[in-house]
């Protein structure tokens, strides 16, 4: 695998030299946090970001999402046939993408790239998107990705990788995409043969910083229905401070629900589809009233065991959460996933020991 | 790509109401497109999103049968935003239909067996489906009896009443339906809940007789002991169920029990699987 050097004012013209080409999404700060936005020209990202409060997701799966088109004039030969909407899915780079965040976006795959069924445009928008991750040197200490199957340096699902290195960048160029997007970019310059030693030595520095994880090697054994029935010992007591704001889902990079609502605007009929939360009572409410999951109890239950076991069950490919920390940070109330994680994967339901310590 | 998200384009080519009260109507649809009717091939059991522009979509069972042709029909009861809606349309309009959704009664496993379906209220769309498609000649030689229960709370609120009058005369199937209560001294047919009827009327639950039960919560948590008692296994009673749906295609993340979806890897579900799911039905 190819690595080079890209020195921090190459990093600033290569950029410039790439929207002709690309749309620019960076980390940008806005009043107090940073966020991802497009880029306008002249427009640096700023590389020096801890993490954004909302995650990236929205690039691929926008929060609000216009799917089908009508005409209601009831003279027009389509009247009220809806059509999906001439949409241009131009070729974006994501810059600085946290290795996490980029991650997250394999998890989502799952549900949205089906056997039987193929979502257009959460596909279509993956497809044009370059992402180049930017590796975490400082850790926060809510961020537990290397025990949930990502890491600091993690290349999962990323095109380029780049460690910060002082006055330059080490840059492993991991695809095709990555490929073009470097050359485009006029960043060609071969690293030396000590550069793959150097990544290796930051990474493990960057890993052994990272103070908090998970343990998950017993959820897969663990039983469905002894974990959804553990609800003295994990589920009444993690919910009871539960407001449901649904902080938790809306800010989580793994969280893909959504709730799809029709509009009308002048003589067009639109179908749009909008995250969802399943925090909210109304996700599931019957339209005779009855919910299946009509307590908060219920519905933080389905948060965790979604994200740590049915996932888990489901792909068989670990759980659905990349440890980003954000839901730990921002949740009012201090509901930890580390916490229920590590109960989940001790409990036992003979003796009732779970272990409660976010290590 | 296929799109899983556009509805084909059909017109309504018949509305008849059902009840006494007027809450469920039947609506006969054609497609627009011939070729759209091909695609739309279907099992009985099997729902698909039936989608009004402008306003929004709602999971609705197939009540139609795969071996009537040239159109598929839906009961709808009125209850909400959509469905108070379609009540108001007219024959003629346009509108959408998205699928067939979800999976279907198990029709290879039920060949050669007795089948015994029990239902209540308006969840029996699916059923008369499933019912045109067991006597259709083609077919009917492949099942063994076949015995049919069908409660409503009273005569005016019974779906499909001619076809369960011609159901009821014929010789190859075994019809029993029933009311809660009436006060129609010509009624012919049982007095009593579902699970009374079946109790006395439902065969011995052999290794070789399955039950497919659709009805309201009610009705099967009363229906289920009754089954118990009469040697039916969890495996050989099956369900469909009904959760809230917006994508139908397992994207949206609210119909699920568990790991299943109800809208993709259901609605039909043996209970012996349910068994294996949290209870969030
Ligand atoms: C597989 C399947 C098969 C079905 N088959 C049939 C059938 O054959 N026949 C039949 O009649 N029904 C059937 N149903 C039920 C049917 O789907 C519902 O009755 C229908 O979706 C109700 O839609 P509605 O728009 O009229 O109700 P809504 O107005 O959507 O009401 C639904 C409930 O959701 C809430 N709600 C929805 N939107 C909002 C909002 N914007 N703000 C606040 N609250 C909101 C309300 O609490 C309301 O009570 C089936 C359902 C499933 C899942
Ligand atoms: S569950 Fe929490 S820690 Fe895990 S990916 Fe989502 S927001 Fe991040
Ligand atoms: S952020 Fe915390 S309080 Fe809000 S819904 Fe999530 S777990 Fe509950
Ligand atoms: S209805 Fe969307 S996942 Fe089942």
């Amino acid at each position: 695998m190819k690595v080079i050097k890209i020195d921090k004012n190459e990093w600033a013209s290569g950029l410039e030299k790439l929207r002709s080409a690309y749309e620019l999404i960076g980390p940008v700060k806005e009043k107090f946090y940073h966020a991802f936005q497009s880029l306008e020209s002249g427009q640096q990202p700023d590389m020096d970001y801890i993490n954004t409060r909302v995650s990236p997701k929205y690039v691929i799966y926008p929060q609000s999402e216009l799917i089908l088109e009508c005409s209601l004039n009831e003279n027009d030969e389509d009247y009220k046939i809806y059509k999906e909407p001439e949409k241009e899915y131009t070729p974006k780079a994501i810059l600085g993408i946290r290795p996490c965040d980029a991650d997250s976006f394999s998890l989502v795959r799952r549900n949205f790239d089906t056997e039987e069924y193929k979502d257009p445009y959460w596909l279509r928008a993956y497809a044009s998107t370059t992402f180049v991750g930017l590796a975490c040197d400082q850790p926060c200490p809510t961020c537990f990705c290397s025990s949930a199957g990502s890491g600091p340096y993690s290349d999962n699902n990323l095109d380029i990788l780049l460690a910060d290195n002082g006055d330059h960048y080490l840059a492993r160029v991991l695809t095709e995409k990555g490929k073009k997007l470097a050359s485009a970019a006029g960043w060609s310059q071969e690293a030396g043969d000590e550069a793959d030693q150097q990544i290796e030595q930051k990474k493990q520095e960057a890993e052994s910083a990272i103070q908090s994880s998970v343990k998950t090697d017993k959820l897969a054994s663990q039983s469905l229905l002894d974990l959804y029935d553990a609800t003295n010992a994990i589920w009444e007591k993690e919910a009871f401070s539960c407001i449901n704001c649904g902080t938790c889902t809306f800010v989580c990079p793994t969280c893909w629900c959504f709730d799809v609502q029709d509009e009308v605007a002048g003589k067009k009929g639109y179908r749009i589809r909008n995250w969802d939360s399943c925090m909210y009572p109304l996700f599931t409410m019957h339209a005779s009233g009855h919910n299946p999951r009509g307590t908060k109890v219920d519905r933080l239950r389905q948060r965790f065991m979604h994200k740590l076991k049915y996932y888990v069950d489901k792909y068989e490919n670990g759980i659905q959460c990349t440890g980003c920390g954000r839901c730990v940070q921002l949740c009012p109330v201090n509901i930890d996933i580390r916490r229920i994680c590590n109960m989940l994967n001790s409990y036992d339901p003979e003796s009732c020991t779970c272990e409660v310590t976010a290590s | 790509m296929v799109n899983p998200y556009i509805p084909y384009p059909v017109r309504i080519d018949e509305i008849k109401t059902e009840t006494e009260d007027k809450s469920l109507k039947t609506f006969k649809f054609v497609f627009l497109n011939p070729e759209d009717e091909e695609k739309f091939a279907y099992r009985a059991g099997q729902f698909a999103e039936l989608s009004i522009p402008g306003l929004g979509e709602i999971p609705i069972g197939i009540a139609s049968s795969p071996v009537e042709k040239g159109f598929v029909k839906f009961t709808i009861f009125k209850t909400g935003k959509v469905t108070s809606y379609l009540h108001s349309m007219k024959e003629g309009d346009i509108m959408g239909i998205r699928g067939p959704l979800g999976n279907w009664y198990p029709w290879d496993l039920l060949e050669g067996k007795n089948v015994v379906i029990i239902g209540g209220g308006f969840a029996f769309t699916t059923l008369r489906s499933s019912i045109i498609y067991m006597l259709d000649p083609e077919n009917r030689k492949k099942f063994k009896d076949i015995h049919v229960i069908y409660g409503a709370r009273s005569p005016g609120m019974l779906l499909y009443k001619e076809e369960l009058e011609q159901w009821a005369a014929r010789d190859d199937l075994n019809m029993h339906i029933t009311v809660d209560g009436t006060d129609d001294p010509e009624w012919k047919h049982h007095t009593g809940f579902v699970p009374t009827i079946t109790e006395q009327e439902a065969p011995a639950g052999t290794e070789d007789t399955y039950a497919i039960v659709c009805g309201p919560p009610v009705m099967i948590k009363f229906t289920q002991p009754v089954l118990d008692k009469l040697g039916y296994t969890d495996d050989r009673i099956i369900m469909s169920l009904e959760n809230r749906m917006k994508c139908g295609i397992g994207m949206c993340g609210r119909c699920n029990i568990g790991k299943e979806f109800v809208c993709k890897d259901g609605p039909v579900f043996t209970l012996r699987q349910l068994n294996q799911t949290p209870k969030e039905y």
